[in-house]
């Protein structure tokens, strides 16, 4: 009897020790400063982090912040815990699928005066393909993927995705680790549709792909900034956003969009159904929707501002009127990636897994 | 240990607390979504899975690779050992060993970042090579870069528990097989090495296992062009957000680990029959 006794008291422990964890996740909430909290879930090296500092000194809103390094990390945790963050920041297609498996809440548009006067309409018209109405979500950053390359080793201007075949370049392509990047690249060299669930061209995009893999240096992520910067490859695919900060530091850098066409993406705030701060979140959105501390993220992160007002902002001319930063988007043939369904998305990943198994 | 039932149950709460809810629970949803589909349904098809081109090739290129990691480790780590447990202490045997550990007290990430810059096309190794005027050598998102880095990564998993096992070998039996007239060669192959089994099977373990799982290095060192298991798993939690896949997978994963621990659970016991 004694011994079950101890056993039932370790077990009391245990499950006070549980309880303690889950208060110790939930607890913290409580109404600190008055204000409250709000907890952000956005990309990694997305923001210039004095505009968190600021934001908390002018609203008293204490800010949990979180990144991710990519969408599908994020919706891995997210899809864990619904509630477990108020306002995130994903790109296009994944918008369209947190918005399919409702997991976002509908915005109001009379509280985003500041967001609606000041991001500029083509924007807001580029995000109806994966937000039908612009009822969910607010454009944060936006770009075009591209290729990078460096033209003291690269002799001729590069127009077209073909480069990334060229076997003079072996061992000096960089390609990114996504498999929609990746596949698109192929897919629109070939004319389709980047959103193509057509099997057969998806089997010629996987044999081309295949075909290069020799050629490839590295599948990489963020480490294509760095390898280009450091002169480790010849050309790399890379966001736009980042092409400027590595022309910044190597000016031997040119980024062009291939006029076979590329992905045109828009990274943009939502808030979930599961939020526990909407205040707080419509908060948030209306103050990085702000001209000036839109002009100051884009300062830090050189991604593309949507903020026609920031845009205005930027003194530095030849930035203002950056063919990469903010490109004449009729001029290039582009298209924004949409969600394609549990099994597409399968599709596309058993295609991937094939080439990086190759 | 203690008097009173009560007082150990309550000392060991803690800790059976933390077994509870840090690895009972994890492995048994790691088992809940391993036999169930994404309906809920008991099925064995995420285990069956691994028979299937991709996953098979990962696993048997993992395999491999980590074969030869162990292999490496083993081969690098034996005379070593052999040498600590005969330099006297004073001898800096203490200096050797913290020499080994030395780097273990960075982060395990760091270190791989380390062989990033050695091995690649501009670093330092082939920086090195072009300053003889030797021709540079391409190593980095290779097969070979990535067991570089597992040796390196592991090598004192192996080090640490051979020493272990030869420094408590009786010297007296050495010295008797020196009088019964054995050689250098002879005392090592019939003496030390069957009296240093337990070493070598829980060195191989510790290297095979974190080599055979590992996803880190060979995204760093590999370029993500070479795709081990570890790598296929962690893609199907990150990137695909199939559970039940990852999590069937990683069973394949743990038969192999129940299949060393029982092999080195076997020769325990024998020894300690023996002993």
């Amino acid at each position: 009897m004694k011994k079950k006794m101890s056993r039932f008291s370790a077990l009391l422990m245990c499950a006070a020790c549980f309880a303690f964890m889950l208060s110790g996740c939930g607890g913290s909430g409580g109404a600190q400063g008055g204000a409250g909290e709000l907890r952000v879930f956005n990309w990694g090296e997305y923001i210039d982090p004095e505009v968190i500092a600021e934001f908390q000194e002018e609203t008293g809103i204490r800010v949990v912040y979180e990144e991710f390094e990519t969408n599908e990390v994020m919706y891995a945790k997210l899809a864990q815990d619904p509630s477990a963050y108020d306002v995130l920041c994903p790109s296009d297609y994944m918008i369209s699928k947190l918005i399919e498996q409702d997991m976002l809440q509908e915005l109001d548009a009379s509280r985003l005066t500041v967001a609606h006067e000041e991001i500029g309409d083509s924007y807001w018209k580029e995000s109806e393909g994966f937000d039908p109405g612009n009822k969910y979500s607010v454009p944060y950053c936006w770009g075009t993927v591209g290729i990078l390359y460096n033209k003291t080793m690269v002799s001729e201007p590069v127009t077209s995705w073909s480069v990334l075949w060229d076997e003079q370049y072996a061992g000096s392509i960089l390609m990114q680790d996504s498999v929609r990047d990746a596949m698109m690249i192929p897919l629109v060299m070939n004319g389709v549709s980047m959103n193509t669930l057509d099997e057969a061209e998806l089997e010629k995009a996987t044999q081309m792909l295949i075909e290069q893999k020799p050629l490839v240096q590295a599948y990489v992520v963020d480490q294509v900034r760095d390898k280009m910067i450091g002169n480790e490859a010849a050309i790399g695919v890379i966001y736009s956003g980042e092409a400027i900060y590595t022309q910044r530091e190597n000016p031997d850098l040119v980024y062009v969009i291939p006029e076979e066409g590329s992905n045109v993406w828009i990274d943009s705030w939502v808030i979930t159904n599961g939020a526990k701060n909407v205040d707080n979140a419509y908060a948030w959105i209306e103050y990085m929707s702000r001209p000036e501390v839109a002009l100051k993220n884009f300062d830090y992160i050189t991604y593309s501002t949507p903020n026609e007002g920031a845009r205005a902002l930027i003194e530095d001319e030849a930035i203002r009127n950056s063919e990469i930063a903010f490109p004449d988007l009729s001029r290039y043939k582009l298209e924004t990636y949409v969600y394609l369904g549990e099994e597409g998305d399968a599709l596309y990943n058993d295609y991937w897994m094939r080439i990086k198994s190759e | 240990m203690f008097k009173n039932k009560k007082t150990s149950a309550a000392l060991s709460a803690p800790y059976t607390a933390w077994m509870t809810i840090f690895i009972i629970v994890p492995l048994l949803m790691i088992f809940y979504y391993g036999l169930t589909d994404s309906q809920g349904s008991l099925t064995l098809a995420n285990i069956t899975a691994i028979g299937y081109g991709v996953y098979f090739k990962s696993l048997l290129l993992a395999l491999w690779l980590s074969f030869l990691c162990t292999l490496i480790c083993f081969i690098l780590a034996y005379p070593l050992a052999l040498i600590l447990a005969r330099v006297s202490k004073n001898a800096g045997q203490g200096l050797i060993i913290t020499i080994f550990i030395l780097p273990m007290w960075m982060n395990f990430l760091l270190r791989t970042y380390a062989w990033l810059t050695l091995l690649e096309g501009n670093g330092i190794i082939n920086g090195i090579l072009s300053f003889l005027h030797l021709p540079t050598q391409h190593m980095i998102n290779t097969p070979t870069a990535i067991v570089f880095g597992m040796v390196y990564n592991f090598l004192p998993f192996m080090v640490l528990p051979l020493y272990n096992a030869i420094s408590r070998i009786d010297t007296a039996v050495f010295e008797a097989a020196r009088d019964l007239g054995a050689g250098r060669r002879q005392t090592l192959f019939r003496i030390t090495l069957p009296l240093s089994v337990n070493g070598i099977i829980s060195g191989v373990t510790m290297v095979f296992i974190p080599a055979l799982t590992t996803f880190a290095i060979s995204t760093l060192l590999g370029g993500s062009k070479v795709l081990l298991i570890g790598n296929v798993i962690e893609s199907t939690f990150t990137q695909v957000y199939d559970w039940h896949l990852g999590s069937g997978l990683s069973i394949v994963l743990m038969i192999f680990i129940i299949i060393n621990m029982i092999i080195s659970n076997i020769s325990d016991a024998r020894q300690e029959a023996e002993g």
